[in-house]
């Protein structure tokens, strides 16, 4: 008898030292964040997104400025994109869903996750908006083109609208003041989507047309797919715009969402998420300029030579190698959206870039759930990131809308697309 | 005459009881041995089949639980085998779970405490099978 008790003690006492919650910090953002050791409980740290509607509120915006719904109803939109007329597209999709469930783990994990977003089934469209008049209000809205898949990635050049879907980057050919496609799209080349656990292909295009950027995602958390998988992802491509041949211009970068050229330095920007369940405060998820031939890291490590133990075998000379990003924006925030700010955002936004942040999963006190601005000076990150448009997550818990892309209008304005209110938001500043 | 209070005959686990029993015994060592090949060649669909061989080997257990406790509330008296079979029955259960959530770790993170639990787990369940399958109830076998 007594060694049953013994061991059910036992038993008992790991349970409970196991259930030891992670405890968070306040994050530290820019070039050199915190970097506290790895730790996961028994149960990963888990608050998703209890959505309810806007109702009468509005995501709150900085002195100066206003905020209104120029498109609602919308099937779940991802990027914009203004067009040189002022028109805005807007992409709208969801992806990833024949990812295959390979533990009792994703299939709960699925269900879970599903409850933080939008029940609306993916547009696999784009829309088109038009303010003719000018006042702020875009009384036109139409269906540009139909029949895509999971559209993500938005860019325009050389007389055409290039739209990265999940499983290729296609193009149509575009006259000013187009309301709807003349044809079906031209695919350019194929993108690595088997399946395509991350899934959003984001898309930017060199100042001289000539050269495409593309981000894939990995196909796992830290390769709990098997690296058979990996071939391809993690890595932001480069794709000759007239024959459509690719090479990988940065590797190891776990999930390139967002992809913008810098203005004037022709340098490539992204925006990454980094691995989960680490802990809290771990691993930053970033914004860097994106050297050629750059190695960051994923699987083997994280922010340059920190070794992640979860992806076996290592490999020490390509974590030797790895790159420390430029500017950590917190663990868990899921950077999204990415643009370069102009003068007419006003004094204290013409110099940065703004980041729409989808909002955590993998932590007990939310983070992001915001779109923020990273002011830059000489060309470079530098100091806090400042708040631009909150609210999305309420102080009552509840969540109102998630930031998906930004984009800002040369007319002086910001464009953010919401993909769980299905709303795309637009922030002018006040005459 | 001499009246025993209790019958002192060998009781063993019924045909489903049995086969539950059994089970949860082979689905913990498949556990096991998937995580052993994972350790030694870094595969991970091996880590994949150890994740639903515990699942499994918990449905099973769980449902051997219940027949344990079931003979737990009948048995005269309870002390003794009937305790101890549940209470075996009842910690491999208990220790599986904390190995399921070992085993929904990404990739190498499972290792080597998913790996450990899994030996743990495996021979509790044997001794509970040998337990169980003695004799359900206290006393000498006849």
């Amino acid at each position: 008898m007594r060694p049953t008790y013994a061991l059910s003690a036992l038993a008992m006492a790991l349970l409970l030292s196991a259930c030891g919650g992670e405890k968070d910090t306040p994050q530290t953002h820019g070039p050199d964040p915190q970097m506290p050791q790895a730790e996961r409980g028994l149960l990963p740290s888990m608050k998703i997104a209890d959505p309810v509607a806007w109702g009468d509120q509005k995501p709150s915006v900085p002195e100066g400025f206003s905020i209104s719904a120029i498109a609602s109803d919308l099937l779940v939109p991802r990027q914009t994109l203004v067009l040189p007329n002022g028109d805005i597209l807007v992409a709208e999709g969801k992806g990833g869903t024949e990812a295959p469930k390979l533990k009792p783990k994703d299939v709960i994990a699925s269900v879970i996750k599903a409850q933080g977003n939008t029940k609306v089934k993916g547009g696999n469209r784009l829309t088109l908006l038009r303010d003719a008049d000018g006042d702020g209000k875009y009384e036109l809205r139409a269906v540009f083109a139909e029949n895509l898949n999971a559209p993500y990635g938005l860019a325009f050049a050389n007389g055409k609208i290039y739209v990265a879907n999940q499983d290729a980057l296609v193009s149509f050919d575009y006259t000013s003041g187009q309301t709807k496609a003349s044809g079906a799209p031209t695919t350019l080349t194929e993108l690595p989507s088997k399946i395509n656990h991350h899934w959003t292909k984001s898309l930017a295009v060199s100042p001289d047309g000539k050269q495409l950027y593309v981000g894939i995602g990995s196909n796992s958390n830290v390769t709990e797919r098997g690296m058979e998988v990996e071939l391809d992802r993690a890595q932001i491509w480069q794709i000759d715009a007239s024959s459509g041949a690719h090479k990988p211009y940065a590797t190891g970068v776990r999930n390139p969402t967002a992809l913008k050229i810098q203005p004037g330095t022709g340098t490539l920007w992204a925006v990454a998420n980094e691995r989960d369940e680490l802990g809290p405060d771990l691993v930053p998820d970033y914004l860097t300029s994106v050297r050629e031939g750059g190695f960051y890291g994923w699987p083997y490590s994280y922010w340059g030579q920190h070794v992640d133990t979860r992806a076996q075998p290592q490999d020490p000379a390509r974590v030797a190698s790895a790159i420390k990003p430029d500017y950590s924006l917190g663990s868990h925030v899921a950077g999204l959206g990415l643009d370069f700010s102009i003068p007419a955002m006003g004094e204290k936004f013409a110099d940065g870039v703004f980041v729409g942040e989808h909002g955590s999963w993998n932590r007990d006190n939310p983070v992001g759930y915001k779109v923020v601005f990273v002011p830059f000076s000489d060309g470079h990150a530098s100091g806090e990131p400042v708040d631009f448009a909150t609210g999305f997550r309420g102080t009552d818990g509840k969540t109102r809308g998630r930031p998906v892309g930004v984009t800002v209008d040369p007319k002086g304005a910001l464009i953010i697309a919401d993909d769980l209110s299905n709303t795309v938001w637009r922030v002018t500043r006040n005459k | 005459m001499t009246e025993t209070p209790y019958p002192l005959y060998r009781s063993t686990p019924g045909p489903l009881h049995g086969v539950l029993l059994g089970g949860t015994v082979a689905l913990f060592l498949g556990a096991l041995l998937s995580d052993v090949a994972y350790f030694k060649t870094y595969l991970i669909q091996w880590s994949n089949f150890a994740s639903w061989l515990i699942a499994g080997g918990m449905l099973l257990c769980g449902l051997t639980l219940l027949f344990a406790l079931v003979n737990l509330i009948r048995a005269r008296p309870r002390a003794g085998r009937p305790t101890v079979y549940f209470l075996l029955l009842l910690v491999t259960w208990a220790l599986g779970w904390i190995n399921a959530f070992e085993h929904a770790k990404d990739a190498w993170a499972v290792m080597p405490n998913g790996l450990i639990l899994s030996v743990v787990v495996t021979l509790l369940a044997c001794v509970s099978a040998w337990t169980g399958f003695t004799n359900l109830r206290a006393g000498d076998a006849r």
